[in-house]
């Protein structure tokens, strides 16, 4: 056991290193993400059946194709088409897509759950259609979407585990480097900590959104309440899931 | 009610003295196969104040919807000021016209809600000020003192920055007010403005409403069924029923001595007294 904690010190920059690499990851997937599923998720709301089309079949082809699958497609097989992407680009590539698609679903219905009442309150005031979704809709969608898009979050940061496949040397590739010099059991029992560490500090910051998002609406306390009386646990305990 | 005006020559130019605010012409509007409104024709000239009292389903509230652009018409035209609404006749085809007309249309016409509709996102002041600001292309300062203004006369001062949600009904349905009053429509739809509030803060909804009508010449289409609400601030009322008009009358006249039998038993029945006199409340 001491000399496994040895290893563990003397591997620890290296894991380190990969660590930076699966946040890049995931961090970059997650906004590439937001942003493919904002479009996505708004375009497929739209009366123009030609790109309302072209957004699902977007949405359906992400969605219904394998990330590996797709990260080897951007790896390997767009340099044989003349476009050589650098490993990270295609890992964050892959990552966006693929749970953009899936967030894609998400914004779509939460925009969909703001009440009628809302969207006639800004025809009545003859606002656009921008200025309707910018200003009213969206900011309400937002509370109701956190959830869902924190469960995404913390599938993709997990998701990342893959990309060793491409090159990348991510926490993953380097506990597996652990295990050679220690055993299974350790390197494996190391990786896991990590990640849920970083899955659960993910957790909280969602949820810290989630809390200030709901009081912009005027619902719950704000965000410095919640903070001071209480231990994250239970900000942790009341985020959660609430669709 | 027979037209008066001929369309085409109505359109567009504000010369005519006497184009109606709102005029219906051959309305019809039907959600799949059910017709709410049938064949409607009337006119609401400048500055007056209609309430449309019927039963529940009759068509009431589609009116102010239609009115609004919250529904689509199925058949015929609306015109606001002599200008066609939301379809127009063109080389003898009713087309529709495009958003950014009907937006200029619209930018005219206020309403308030039965739910309120506030934007729970924003404050109070903010609520107020939005479309001012970024529809009317208002300064802030402008729009803030404006909304300042409309939330003194509404009673709610001390209000500006409190979120819609901890305020209460009646206290938001005040804010719906000056937030539809912010944009100076020249036409306000009060669709059941009470109907979500509870008895003892009607009456403060309404005063503000009556006052509103006292002080502006703001053309006034109203649902309700606060029948002496109806009676004290309308020039006339309209009696629907299965999406025609049934009956229609100076308020004195139609609560004292209506005419035909299916308004005689629907005010019998809403104001639960044998004579159909409004008592007071």
């Amino acid at each position: 056991m001491e000399s496994n904690f040895e290893a563990l010190a003397e591997a620890w920059p290296r894991i380190l290193d990969g660590l930076w690499i699966t946040l890049q990851l995931t961090l970059g997937g997650a906004l590439l993400a937001m942003v493919i599923a904002v479009v996505l998720g708004l375009g497929s709301r739209l009366h123009n059946i030609v790109l309302r089309g072209l957004c699902r079949a977007i949405m359906e082809f992400f969605r219904g194709t394998s990330l590996v699958v797709q990260l080897f497609f951007f790896f390997f097989v767009l340099p044989q088409l003349g476009l050589a992407l650098p490993a990270m680009v295609c890992g964050i590539l892959g990552l966006g897509l693929n749970y953009g698609a899936y967030a894609a679903e998400v914004v779509r219905g939460s925009i969909n759950s703001v009440p009628t009442g809302q969207w006639e309150a800004t025809t009545a005031l003859s606002m656009s259609k921008s200025q309707q979704m910018i200003r009213v809709i969206f900011p309400q969608a937002w509370a109701l979407m956190i959830p869902s898009l924190t469960n995404y979050l913390i599938h993709m940061l997990k998701g990342t585990a893959i990309v060793s496949f491409i090159t990348l040397a991510d926490l993953t590739y380097h506990t597996e480097q652990l295990r050679e010099q220690t055993d299974t059991f350790f390197a494996y029992g190391v990786s896991l900590v990590i990640y849920f560490v970083i899955a659960y500090i993910l957790t909280l910051i969602m949820n810290a959104l989630e809390v200030r998002a709901k009081h912009r609406l005027g619902r719950g306390e704000s965000l410095r309440e919640a903070l001071t009386p209480k231990t994250p646990e239970t900000a942790a305990a009341e985020g959660g899931r609430k669709a | 009610m027979p037209t008066t005006t001929d369309p085409h020559a109505a359109a567009g130019d504000g010369t005519a003295a006497a184009v109606p605010a709102i005029r219906f012409e051959n309305v019809e509007k039907r959600f799949g196969d059910n017709v709410v409104l049938k064949d409607l024709n009337f006119e609401v000239a400048k500055g007056d104040r209609v309430t449309l009292i019927g039963p529940s389903g009759s068509g009431k509230t589609t009116i102010l919807r239609l009115v609004m652009t919250l529904e689509s018409l199925s058949e015929g035209y609306i015109y606001i000021d002599g200008e066609p609404l939301t379809h127009e006749l063109r080389d003898g085809k009713r087309v529709a016209r495009s958003e950014k007309a009907q937006k200029q249309i619209r930018k005219r016409i206020g309403m308030v809600f039965q739910q309120f509709n506030l934007f729970p996102n924003m404050t109070v002041l903010e609520n107020i000020i939005e479309a001012p600001v970024h529809v009317l292309g208002q300064s802030k300062a402008e729009a803030t003192k404006r909304a300042m203004e409309l939330l003194e006369s509404v009673g709610l001062p001390g209000k500006a920055n409190a979120h819609p949600l901890q305020l209460s009904g009646g206290q938001q349905q005040r804010v719906a007010i000056a937030r539809a009053l912010a944009m100076d429509p020249d036409i306000l739809l009060l669709d059941e403005v009470t109907s979500a509030l509870d008895p003892e803060i009607v009456g403060e909804v309404l005063g503000i409403l009556r006052h509103i009508a006292e002080t502006t010449d703001i053309t006034m289409l109203i649902v309700t069924h606060e029948m002496q609400f109806a009676r004290d601030v309308s020039n006339r009322v309209m009696m629907f029923d299965g999406g025609r008009v049934v009956e229609e009358a100076t308020p004195d006249v139609m609560f004292t001595n209506p005419q035909h039998e299916r308004t005689q038993a629907f005010l019998h029945a809403v104001l639960g007294s044998g004579d159909g006199h409004i008592g007071t409340h």
